[in-house]
């Protein structure tokens, strides 16, 4: 009895004690939260506390009020231009700064993995470093280089390329955000594609010039195939969040710029409509799995 | 008398041909790294159809060598000639030389079809003509059954089959191959070797092998440079670098050599005689390269299987015998290896062939032996 105990009971339950905690935390912080918001998402508004109706007091009740549960909200959505439209400008907004993201990132990543060895560990550091003050404050930070006023604009008047009644435009624009998020996510780029550069046997490049193939054609033909896992990884570890981005569009983006996390956030602080805010989060939600879905398969297979 | 049937095989030796220009050329080449030199001031010249092979342990600056061949290194100071022309200034990928890499180096992203052609669509040449090649190629080194496999799916002798035809398959002029068997268990490497030497020959191309491997390079090659510390201690057949080195370094570097020192007491004609205070013995032998004078530090060299071991004490006037007793015994299957320790406490290695299916040898394990050796046996060293 004792022997089966230690030989099979005990590692088994020890395995699955070690995978139960991640899936326990995953259902107590997002399962849950998620049924809640997606059962809000079914409500209607009301002024009361909270500001919705039917407010579920016990299991029994649930049945009782399910009658009264509406698609409403999610049809509302589809017929304001807004949401759409606040969607669309997300994807694209997500959509063009990954890109960016990209360019920015590949080549800085790239330069990591080829300098030497003493002074990756530095590099490493350096990128990782903005994290150490608060997202926030970096944000509020660019306000102060951006703004008409602010610094970029007295550089270029003190270089003489401004004269000293002019400004530069960007704050409260969508270039403003473009700069935001790409400062912002760096990291995030940089990181994954640092790891599937610095992976890269040096001899396999040797081995492409040895058989007639010019440096910059083997970037293109070993360099680049070769880090595609990291351009993946980074890519939708910055698409996905950018998606929902709100502290950025809502500093510096100004009134011009529509994105979901923006109107989300109107909606339940400004018009305290908790169901349909609830119902754009699910939608937002519902647009993300594909890519997270195709991320977590590209993941698998890496 | 019998005819002799089918061709006879010619004796290949173009480095004894003083009409032939060398096809590869290093003239003076030394590389430093920082403070290090890894090739110092070096000379060699290599003919085409050739199979050259640069034996040293490692940092002894052969792959350096070899780099720099390939162009991944360039020479501090001299130059190297391919077929006339000065190779400094042209990048690895115009230079009519491809390496087979020690790691092999194969493109992970690309199935061996892909890694095979990558070099022929670099050259442009169109997509007939490629597949046709690349088929010669799987048949050549046979893995026509795995053109469509990734490297990762692949065995290590598989994986090094596609790295050889990958680097043949662009029929370059010079084959470099940087110890391309190193990662191979005895067996297959044997096989290889063999292979190796038969691919050389049907494609006629001058073959460069890199190793550190003494029987590998003594298999396939038909000269060997030994190198140490960025020069070249030896060059020759390998018969000339296995009987006649020209050091004690080479002497020792390849196969298994007794070294025994002396003071030279008498010159002859070709014959030194050498007087060994440490084991208390005359011994004469050949005179290896260099002037030898009376009274000059020698070394007297032999290999092991040269030595003859008895248990009887040779004829009184008997020249070159030591006496010693059995220390260790070394069975190996087709041969025996004696460790006999002499007066003086040095070891003597002689080895017997086992000819016989017998179990029990008759010399054993503290037994008083003799052993002797033909005066030609043995060289002098004066390095």
């Amino acid at each position: 009895m004792a022997e089966r105990w230690t030989q099979d009971v005990k590692p088994f339950l020890a395995k699955w004690a070690l995978v139960a905690v991640p899936y326990l935390w995953s259902l107590l912080f997002f399962l849950a939260p998620f049924l809640i918001i997606f059962k809000i998402s079914l409500s209607q508004t009301a002024i009361a506390m909270p500001p919705y109706v039917p407010v579920i007091g016990s299991l029994g009740d649930f049945w009782a009020k399910l009658s009264s549960f509406t698609f409403d909200n999610y049809i509302f959505l589809t017929e304001d231009p807004l949401y759409y439209s606040a969607y669309l400008s997300s994807l694209r907004i997500a959509l063009v700064s990954t890109i960016l993201l990209l360019i920015v990132g590949y080549p800085i990543a790239y330069g990591m993995a080829r300098a030497p060895k003493s002074l990756r560990n530095a590099l490493v550091m350096a990128v990782i470093l903005p994290f150490w003050t608060s997202f926030l404050i970096r944000v509020y930070a660019w306000i102060g280089i951006l703004k008409p006023e602010g610094l970029i604009t007295v550089a270029l008047q003190w270089l003489g390329f401004l004269g000293p009644n002019e400004q530069i435009h960007v704050y409260n624009t969508e270039i403003a955000v473009f700069i935001g998020i790409v400062y912002s996510y760096l990291p995030f780029m940089v990181l994954p594609l640092y790891a599937a550069l610095e992976k890269l046997d040096a001899t396999l490049l040797e081995a492409a010039a040895d058989l007639g193939c010019p440096p910059t054609k083997s970037f293109w033909v070993i360099t680049f195939p070769l880090s595609l896992p990291g351009v993946i990884a980074g890519c939708f570890l910055c698409f996905i969040p950018i998606v929902g981005e709100f502290v950025i569009p809502d500093l510096l983006g100004g009134s011009e710029t529509l994105m979901i996390g923006k109107t989300l956030w109107a909606e339940f602080f400004n018009n305290r409509d908790w169901p349909v805010s609830s119902a754009v989060a699910v939608v937002l939600l519902i647009i993300l799995v594909v890519p997270i879905v195709i991320f977590q398969n590209q993941q698998k297979k890496a | 008398m019998i005819e002799a049937v089918g061709p006879i095989k010619r004796k290949f030796a173009p480095w004894d041909d003083p009409t032939l220009k060398p096809f590869i050329r290093f003239e003076n080449v030394t590389k430093r790294f920082g403070d290090f030199t890894a090739v110092d001031n070096l000379t060699l010249d290599i003919y085409e159809r050739e199979f050259f092979a640069l034996l040293g342990p490692s940092g002894c600056g052969k792959t350096t060598l070899m780099r720099m061949l390939a162009g991944f290194e360039q020479p501090t100071e001299g130059r190297i000639l391919l077929d006339g022309k000065d190779l400094s200034g042209i990048p690895p990928y115009k230079r009519p030389v491809n390496m087979m890499f020690q790691s092999y180096a194969l493109f992970p992203h690309m199935t061996v079809e892909g890694n095979i052609a990558f070099g022929l669509r670099q050259e442009g040449m169109d997509t007939s003509n490629i597949n046709t090649r690349v088929a010669e190629m799987l048949e050549l080194v046979k893995l026509e059954k795995f053109a469509k496999r990734k490297p990762h799916q692949l065995s290590g002798g598989q994986r090094q089959r596609v790295a050889l035809a990958r680097s043949l398959a662009k029929r370059p002029k010079v084959l470099l191959l940087d110890e391309p068997l190193g990662a191979l268990d005895k067996k297959l490497r044997e096989e290889t070797q063999f292979e190796l030497m038969d691919i050389q020959m049907e494609l006629g191309m001058t073959f460069l092998i890199v190793t550190h491997d003494q029987e590998e390079a003594m298999t396939v090659s038909d000269r060997i440079a030994v190198m140490n510390h960025g020069i070249i201690a030896q060059i020759g057949t390998a018969s000339e670098i296995y009987e006649q080195p020209a050091s004690r370094y080479v002497a020792d570097f390849v196969g298994d050599i007794n070294l025994i020192d002396g003071a030279v007491t008498a010159v002859g004609d070709r014959i030194v005689t050498l007087h060994c205070a440490g084991v208390d013995a005359t011994i004469s032998a050949e005179a290896g390269p260099g002037e030898v004078a009376v009274g000059a530090e020698a070394g007297f060299a032999i290999r092991p299987e040269k030595v003859q071991i008895s248990l009887e004490a040779p004829p009184a006037g008997t020249p070159n015998v030591l006496s010693g007793e059995v220390w260790d015994i070394g069975y190996l299957g087709d041969i025996s290896v004696y460790r006999v320790r002499l007066a003086g406490g040095s070891i003597v290695k002689a080895t017997v062939a086992n000819l016989t299916r017998i179990v029990e040898r008759p010399i054993t394990w503290e037994d008083k032996v003799y052993l002797t050796w033909p005066a030609d046996a043995g060289v002098i060293l004066l390095k």
